[in-house]
């Protein structure tokens, strides 16, 4: 029982750290079509920022309120980022979608190892705040704090999103662009002005995941944000690029899957069940899990 | 680091680009006087104790230019083979160091655990890669465009985590596998006889370029090119667009298990960094940087790519680059970044790769010599 217990929080919050990859992925390629490799590298800079500002940034550090300003730095550097690829590189292209896939393919081979020939490709020792260390009994089965965190902030990050989706005006437009890019900018809406802002969106809750992750896995590496691309990738296909709601089920169900079966199999398996997931729902499926009930829950 | 660069090109450019600017210029050239000029100069280059101060080590036919040329040119194959895909179909595939992978890994098992001669592990291991990407693709391309290739990068991912775990130590993991030298004909192996691996390298270019161009040529190329404009329309003209695409697939996956074999006897061994997605991204760096859906384009892109690395990484070791400060020698000394920076350029101000450069220079020249006429 217990196990089971660790293995399902563990999976939530793997599942946790997926949903905050994937939600500004799905958001990007549901409104503009672009297949955002760079995602990874904007996951990298939010968890290395944090790492640094921990230890050098003044009014920042390892713990309590300190830690929070780190993660508020690696946030900003994020999005900050984010907006820049988009501003700077996704821009110039609009329209030529092969071009701009390119382009982020170029900036997530670049830019991890621009951080590698900083910080040296050797993992961090992440900080860890003492709130944070530890283990919490959940019935019966001594579970990590930081997992809690991390469903907590997803869950905050989901219920953001889907306000943002259903309360402000930006919102509806993103959502409406997402249905119908044409119609929108028929309706004499510039979808486009909207664009930046997902990007910057999408940063920023890659960079949160880029410093959580750094607490989930204690350590942060340069190439830690491919490997979790590849895993928001499997969960965008799986959850279909129209609903924020499906995106957070398929992180979920990702994250479970991966974790039962690397404990009850052999070690490694795990990911290799995912991607049976995924042919699987390829198979039967297509368009996603959401792409049956086709209208956009967020 | 800058001189290097911009003599990589001319090891290969007058080889790969300059007679198809002559073929397009007088019409007078016959279309087999390109491949027929790169042919007889591979041939010729083991024979030539030409020295090339800056451009190789040693002379061309030294050992290590030699292994260097060669692993340039299994690139150079298994880039074309990609290029089937990628650009005279339209397919986006992240998933092809996948088949390439599995023909050296496979290979090399074979060779390891059953004690197969190397004829017949190649075989084995060609028939497997073909046959892998034969079911995964008939998978993939139930969906098409961006969640094709984020499908096929999710089947090379789990082959990847497959090769690094090393389930029953099998594959070494991490460390990768060397070759079995009980296995191999002696031919192949040792310093001494690395002018039977180049040879090796430029048969296995000359399969994978001559099949691609070949299929290009026939009516399935055809379908292809259709494929690639709109597929739609060629669905509405009654042709099933599922099974070009899926042999297609099938294809440039056996060419690039094959490719797989010859890399696994040129470096001695497959190490887990070919499994892994960047190596894929390298490859499409490589189409694009010579131009996609080109003849000559994905070779000498893999070409020059692979040389420059290489050339990157001896001058990030070599002792002037310790005198520069450290923070420009940082960056530099991570070929990935560079070439992830220059790939970005590329696609700003070369859309078209290397190949479509002598048109552009042509263009501009012609356009600079009308306004000098009206003027």
């Amino acid at each position: 029982m217990s196990t089971v217990v660790l293995l399902v929080v563990t999976g939530l919050g793997l599942g946790a750290l997926y949903f905050l990859i994937a939600s500004g992925l799905s958001l990007i390629f549901g409104l503009m079509d672009v297949l955002n490799f760079a995602h990874g590298a904007f996951l990298s800079i939010g968890a290395y920022a944090t790492w640094w500002a921990s230890g050098h940034l003044p009014g920042a550090g390892s713990d309590g309120f300190g830690f929070l300003v780190s993660v508020a730095f690696g946030v900003a550097a994020g999005t900050l980022a984010a907006t820049l690829v988009e501003l700077g590189v996704i821009r110039p292209l609009y329209g030529r979608h092969r071009e701009q896939i390119l382009v982020t393919v170029g900036l997530s081979l670049a830019v991890p190892a621009l951080i590698q020939a900083v910080w040296g490709a050797d993992p961090l020792t992440f900080p860890r705040p003492a709130l944070v260390s530890g283990t919490v009994s959940l019935l019966g089965a001594a579970i990590p704090t930081d997992r809690f965190l991390l469903i907590a902030v997803a869950g905050l990050v989901l219920a953001g999103l889907l306000l943002f989706g259903s309360r402000t005006r930006y919102g509806l437009i993103v959502r409406a662009g997402v249905e119908d890019r044409a119609m929108v900018t028929a309706l004499g809406i510039d979808v486009r002005k909207s664009f930046t802002l997902v990007f910057a969106i999408g940063g920023a809750a890659a960079a949160l995941a880029g410093a959580l992750g750094g607490l989930y896995f204690g350590v942060v590496t340069p190439f830690q944000g491919t490997s979790l691309l590849i895993f928001a990738f499997i969960v965008v296909v799986i959850g279909g690029t129209t609903s924020t709601v499906g995106c957070a089920v398929a992180s979920v169900a990702v994250g479970m899957v991966q974790q039962f079966a690397n404990y009850y199999t052999v070690a490694g398996l795990g990911d290799i069940a995912v991607v049976i997931v995924l042919a699987a729902v390829l198979l039967t499926r297509q368009g996603g899990l959401a792409g049956a009930t086709a209208g956009r829950v967020a | 680091m800058n001189v290097d660069t911009e003599h990589a090109p001319r090891t290969s450019a007058p080889a790969a680009a300059q007679p198809i600017v002559d073929v397009r210029r007088t019409r007078r050239v016959p279309g087999w006087a390109a491949p027929a000029v790169v042919a007889v100069l591979l041939l010729s280059l083991p024979f030539s104790t030409l020295s090339l101060p800056g451009l190789f080590e040693g002379t061309l036919n030294s050992p290590s230019t030699l292994h260097l040329l060669a692993t340039c040119l299994v690139f150079g194959g298994l880039a074309t083979s990609y290029d089937l895909l990628y650009g005279r179909v339209g397919l986006l595939s992240f998933g092809h160091a996948l088949y390439f992978a599995a023909g050296a890994y496979l290979a090399a098992l074979l060779m390891w655990t059953l004690e197969l001669p190397l004829l017949w592990s190649a075989l084995i291991a060609v028939a497997s890669g073909t046959a892998l990407a034969l079911v995964l693709g008939a998978v993939s391309l139930r969906v098409s465009g961006i969640a094709l290739a984020m499908v096929t990068l999710a089947f090379a991912q789990a082959g990847s985590i497959l090769v690094i775990r090393d389930p029953g130590r099998m594959t070494g993991g991490e460390e990768g596998l060397a070759l079995n030298p009980d296995t191999v004909p002696g031919a192949f192996i040792g310093v001494v006889n690395t002018v039977n691996l180049y040879w090796l390298a430029v048969g296995y270019v000359v399969v994978a370029v001559g099949v691609v161009w070949w299929l290009g040529a026939t009516p399935v190329g055809r379908v292809w090119q259709g494929i690639r404009a709109n597929e739609q329309r060629v669905s509405v003209l009654g042709v099933n667009p599922y099974p070009y695409k899926l042999a297609a697939f099938t294809v440039a996956g056996a060419l690039a298990s094959l490719g797989g074999v010859v890399y696994l006897l040129v470096s001695g061994g497959v190490t887990p960094a070919i499994t892994t997605a960047e190596f894929t991204l390298t490859l499409l760096v490589m189409v694009s940087l010579g131009g996609a859906g080109t003849r000559w384009g994905p070779l000498l892109g893999a070409v020059v790519y692979t040389y420059v690395d290489h050339r990157l990484l001896q001058l990030a070791a070599s002792d002037v680059f310790d005198t520069l400060p450290a923070v420009v020698r940082a960056p530099l000394s991570q070929p990935l970044f560079i070439l992830g920076t220059l790939f970005v350029l590329l696609v700003f101000f070369f859309p078209g790769g290397l190949t479509a450069l002598p048109g552009r220079i042509r263009a501009a020249l012609r356009g600079r010599g009308r306004a000098a006429a009206a003027s």
